[in-house]
């Protein structure tokens, strides 16, 4: 017995010893043990996706992969306007109730068999089925009548007008009926193995690890300049970054603080390194349960509003990198109302509406009403920002004698203590939103049910008409004076506070060439199957300089 | 000894069903439900596709009959389908009727946790002899000293700030290994031999930081354990007979300080997988307690049922081994002299 | 006690506590800034004279944070000991006094709660929970009680048969008066290294969660949380992550050689 632990230790001794001689014999000072294939584009990501299937899978990281590989009806062109994808036209009728989608021709699926009207009519069946289980099926179960006369024409027909729709339509990604039709969607296999239309077809998936996209030969749009997208499955951003340093990925999301702080400390990262910032699609704001004092007053909240310094929360929590809102629309985009401005910080104006509420300064120095000092508790989710913006809100209002508590709770919790049974005052909460500028599920006074979105209890009958009018309005200039009336009423009654919009922080290595600088309305990946890699670089060798 | 095993096997049944009762019970202290994680609060997601979604995986049933309906499908080994992955099965993989092959979630990513564990355990054990027997050797000198600080510090160290200042120091001030992940890119690319030292390269620093505090507690233990036995009577005898010193250390003594080693390793097991979620979190290995983290976050219930089960049962089979690794390396078990 | 200060291991450590402890109990008074206190013109400075250990990534003053990180480890260490230790001493006494099936049952569920890997077990729990400081204690409280459980019942097993045992029970003593008279006190000291191991055990584990989100919320200050923004700007900002491991560090090490040591001095053996 005694012989045989002596053997089995110095054969562990051998391995060990010799494993570690070998492996500090391979190392060099580079990371990259392979000259891998340079003719690719290597992101990361930090989640996994989960089903490559978009109309099932809602997270982002299913649908950062899948909207490589499929393409839909009709897509956005750079400057945000409706552009071909598989349809080559479409025409909306005189009655705006239907629309006809006219397919171009000889377009072909990865697989070499042709994409028709069927496909369109498959999908949508697909997605109004009950079995399905999608969350996005309401917008197109108001589809009263849906058909395809002909193998390159799709028709559909709305109850009413539907504004939104062209946008709805925008985001469906059309799947190929030849191969879904006898499968299950919800569990078939083709969620991991899809067969799409768009440049990138799927390469391999490690799980775990990375998932590869290669150029499809069929791609109904042309060719991608880059043959290869390899997508680092990283979960740890900051992981993240000491990869892009190593020059192990290509291109990252950062913070704020990277982009301002870190990254001009770091003179070889500027080397090699390109940052690029745009606005994005969404904002954060201080919402109040309209349902609780004293948050019906217009006054109060509207004093808060002034109360608040915008300016200062952009400087600290974005490092100035993002933009102050007045409507809940993206700068820049046609319905953004250029009439209207956010409340400039003014603590006398705040002060006067809170006197004409009738509060006045107690001899603690709060602010009360009938021996009641005003004061609310802030709920928001852990995210830095959000608990920063919090604090400085805090801060600015026990100036003017209001005394908030902040309260920071983990996702899930807060969703379903809090926001699902309004049981909060006030929240520091973002919408991401997307390009059709309907707000009927966020504002509208019939959706407040719990799990709804207007779970602050927002009602003004004007407000509902106009969101009834906007998606019903098909007339672009018309649609944006609703809009734009709707935006300017919000703004005065204040149900929620603007705080900023933030930019999107990208960091892109120089070898990868084409990104358009300033991005368009689009962003900067809009033309990303133009980009293309420098020739002669590979990643180490941009290093070098 | 083969009583002995069945002995051991028996219990095991009512040990795996309070396991399930304990995770089963943990799994419904949650206010939240799988639908409530972010994708769900999408202005596009409306309430009644999430009711759907509750439905369909028996949510809204009494708990106890939740409880019924699970135990009987994991005893026939089928822990259902991930909640967030929704259709990667959570232990093993299903073929669907095109003959495709969907990998289960445990089966991809248990034998990595594995392999660092198996690992960790083996550098634990090597190491912890020989620093163990050098610091017991050389009792009071220095490197008995530096030995018994190294051991001390090894100990209080927080791992998740050992793998920090390890992903610094090789991630920012050098770059000799790898910090994320399992392979490099173009692992496909390299000669079977060239994959095995990119793997080796990849695992130096999660294992490092797994087994450091077993690694420096063992150490300890089997210091003071051939301190002991070097002072017993059978090892004066044997050096009064003339035997060399390094027979009467490696052979006479150090057989007698393993044993207990073993179970002491084998009690390290569960310390061992459930420190793996941090090492793997930070590296980025896609093991099971990275998955088990993961799937927290996401309140995927099937999958953190799953892998307590799976974790709870993998403790049992490595404290079996390790008992029966004793029962057998000691004679008189062996025998069946003792129980 | 004066064997304590002889013996350099356990001296080390006292000593390590003792600063510690004062630390925290002080940390209002000693603390330059208010630990919450968000600056955005002082964000991630490294360590000067105005900030001797620089600040995070909202401004707040670092060395303040870990003062009261140094109340909130120590908290959670005594509280979530206090209970495991409670629990243990409880059921240890019943399974070694009473035996039989009622130890039977007590052993297989101490075995069946250390079959669970006991971090997995934490983290489902808090997550589940809402993480806060009172579940955290408990729950580690609640995962941590079967070592204290066996040294007692041990302990128990072995005193049972001794003389003034048996003399007590003729005499009519109570079982509850013979288990806190009489074996108790002498079962004290395996419950005091213990106890004192166990405070190691909980400052790493409620540093782990607070690092892993799941501990300690913001804005309370802990160790665990502070590196957890030292993880982030972890190429940037080196001080946020060097400090508040070294603290941990330092802390666990100092309870550790006290235990050690006191588990040296106490233990028959060693003699």
């Amino acid at each position: 017995m005694y012989k045989l632990t002596l053997l089995y230790k110095i054969i562990f001794k051998i391995i060990l010893a010799s494993s570690l001689s070998f492996l500090i014999s391979c190392t060099n000072n580079n990371t990259e043990v392979i000259d891998y294939n340079s003719k690719n584009l290597i992101n990361a990501m930090s989640a996994e996706p989960s089903n490559l299937i978009a109309m099932i899978a809602g997270d982002a990281a299913s649908s950062a992969i899948s909207s490589k590989i499929f393409n839909s009806l009709i897509k956005y062109d750079k400057d945000l306007n409706y552009a071909p994808d598989i349809a080559e036209s479409w025409k909306i009728s005189k009655d705006q109730k239907t629309i006809t989608f006219k397919l171009k021709k000889g377009l072909m699926w990865a697989d070499n068999r042709p994409i028709t009207s069927k496909d369109v009519m498959f999908t949508w069946t697909l997605m109004t089925n009950p079995k399905t289980r999608t969350p996005y099926a309401s917008d197109y179960l108001l589809v009263k009548k849906a058909s395809a006369p002909d193998n390159f024409t799709f028709e559909v027909t709305y109850e009413d007008n539907y504004a939104p729709a062209l946008d709805t339509w925008a985001s469906l990604n059309i799947l190929p009926e030849h191969i879904l039709k006898d499968e299950d969607i919800n569990n078939t296999y083709f969620s991991r193995a899809p067969v799409g239309s768009n440049y990138y077809k799927l390469g391999d998936w490690i799980s775990g690890q990375q998932i590869t996209l290669k150029a499809n030969k069929n791609s109904i749009l042309g060719d991608a300049k880059i043959p290869e997208l390899t997508t680092r499955i990283i979960p740890d951003t900051s992981s993240q970054f000491l990869e892009l340093t190593a020059n192990n990925i290509d291109l990252m999301n950062i913070n704020p603080i990277q982009y301002k702080r870190v990254f001009p400390s770091k003179p070889k990262l500027q080397k090699k390194i390109n940052l690029y910032k745009e606005l994005g699609n969404g904002y954060t704001y201080l919402g109040f349960n309209l349902k609780r004092a004293p948050f019906d007053d217009i006054k109060v909240r509207q004093a808060i509003n002034f109360a608040i310094d915008k300016n200062e929360i952009i400087k600290g929590v974005l490092l100035g990198l993002g933009e102050p809102i007045s409507s809940p629309y993206k700068p820049g985009t046609r319905w953004n109302s250029p009439d209207i401005s956010p409340y400039p910080f003014s603590t006398k104006k705040a002060l006067k509406l809170l006197t004409e509420a009738g509060y006045e300064l107690n001899k603690d120095g709060q602010l009360s009403k009938d021996g009641k000092p005003l004061k609310f508790e802030i709920v928001t989710n852990q995210n830095k920002q959000r608990e920063m913006t919090a604090v400085l809100i805090q801060r600015r209002l026990k100036e003017i004698g209001i005394d908030v508590k902040i309260r920071v709770i983990e996702w899930a919790s807060f969703v379903n203590r809090f926001i699902k049974t309004g049981d909060f005052d006030a929240v520091v909460l973002g919408w991401s939103l997307s390009l059709d500028p309907d707000q009927y599920n966020i504002w509208h006074s019939s959706q407040q049910k719990p799990g709804q979105f207007n779970f602050l209890g927002y009602e003004n009958k004007q407000v509902d008409r106009l969101l009834e009018q906007g998606r019903r309005e098909l007339d672009l200039n018309i649609r944006e004076k609703i809009y734009h009336n709707f935006s300017k009423i919000l703004l005065e009654d204040s149900p929620i506070i603007y705080l900023y919009a933030g930019y999107g922080l990208t960091a892109i290595n120089k070898r990868i060439g084409g990104i358009q600088k300033p991005p368009p309305a689009a962003g900067i990946y809009h033309n990303s199957h133009d980009w293309y890699i420098r020739k002669l670089n590979s990643r180490n060798e941009m290093a070098a300089h | 000894m083969i009583k002995y095993l069945i002995n051991r096997l028996l219990w095991m049944i009512p040990m795996l069903v309070g396991i399930s009762l304990i995770s089963f019970f943990i799994m419904h202290l949650a206010p939240g439900d799988v639908t409530s994680n972010e994708e769900s609060f999408n202005p596009k997601a409306s309430e009644e596709s999430r009711q759907k979604l509750r439905e369909l995986y028996n949510l809204d049933k009494p708990v106890i009959i939740q409880y019924g309906l699970w135990l009987k499908r994991i005893i026939q080994l089928d822990f259902g389908s991930s909640f967030a992955s929704h259709q990667r099965p959570v232990l093993w993989q299903k073929t669907d009727k095109s003959g495709n092959i969907i990998k289960g979630l445990i089966q991809e990513s248990l034998p990595i946790t594995l392999m660092i564990n198996i690992i960790g355990i083996l550098v634990i054990f090597t190491s912890a002899i020989i620093l163990g027997t050098l610091s017991a050797i050389k009792q009071d000198t220095w490197a008995d000293r530096s030995i018994t600080i190294f051991v001390f510090v090894g100990f209080a160290i927080p791992g998740f700030w050992l793998a920090l200042l390890l992903m610094y120091w090789t991630g920012v001030i050098n770059q000799w290994l790898p910090i994320s992940g399992l392979h490099s890119l173009g692992y496909e690319n390299l000669s079977s031999f060239a994959q095995f030292i990119d793997l080796l390269k990849h695992l130096i620093l999660p294992v490092t930081v797994s087994s450091l505090s077993g690694l420096a507690g063992i150490s300890l233990y089997v210091r003071n354990g051939m301190l002991d036995t070097l002072h017993q009577d059978f090892i004066t005898t044997a050096r009064s007979k003339g035997v060399s010193e390094k027979k009467v250390i490696f052979v006479h003594a150090l057989k007698n300080a393993i044993l207990p080693l073993i179970t002491i390793i084998g009690l390290s097991i569960p310390g061992l997988i459930g420190g793996s979620v941090i090492a793997e979190s930070i590296f980025a290995i896609p093991g099971m307690g990275k998955l088990f983290y993961d799937s927290v976050l996401m309140r995927d219930f099937p999958v953190i049922m799953g892998v307590l089960t799976i974790g709870s049962f993998l403790t049992l089979i490595g404290t079996l081994i390790a008992d029966l690794g004793y029962a057998w390396a000691d004679p008189r078990i062996r025998k069946g002299l003792v129980k | 006690m004066s064997k304590i200060i002889k013996n350099p291991l356990a001296l080390c450590g006292l000593i390590i506590i003792f600063i510690i402890l004062i630390l925290a109990l002080f940390a209002s008074v000693i603390a330059p800034y208010d630990p919450n206190y968000i600056n955005i013109n002082s964000i991630l400075l490294g360590p000067s004279a105005h900030h001797i250990m620089g600040t995070d990534g909202l401004g707040r003053d670092v060395f303040s944070r870990m003062l009261f990180g140094a109340q909130i480890s120590l908290l959670v260490g005594f509280v979530a000991v206090g209970i495991s230790t409670a629990i243990g001493i409880i059921l240890g006494s019943v399974a070694g006094f009473y035996r039989g099936w009622v130890d039977s049952i007590i052993m297989r569920f101490v075995d069946i709660m250390l079959s669970i890997p006991t971090f997995f077990l934490i983290l489902a729990v808090i997550a589940f929970l809402t993480p806060s400081i009172w579940n955290i204690m408990i729950v580690i409280g609640l995962t941590s009680w079967m070592g204290v459980t066996r040294l007692v019942r041990a302990e128990f097993l072995s005193l049972r048969r001794r003389e003034y045992i048996l003399a007590a029970e003729t005499m009519g003593a109570s079982d509850f008066n013979i288990i806190t008279k009489h074996l108790l006190p002498n079962s004290i000291t395996p419950i005091i290294v213990s106890s004192v191991l166990g405070i190691a055990s909980a400052v790493l584990v409620e540093s782990g969660l607070s690092f892993l989100g799941l501990g300690v919320q913001a804005p309370t200050a802990s160790w665990g949380n502070i590196l957890t923004d030292g993880k982030e700007y972890i190429q940037f900002a080196w001080w946020l992550s060097l400090f508040p491991g070294l603290a941990i560090l330092i802390t666990v090490l100092g309870y550790n050689l006290l235990g050690e040591g006191l588990r040296d001095l106490l233990d028959p053996k060693n003699k």
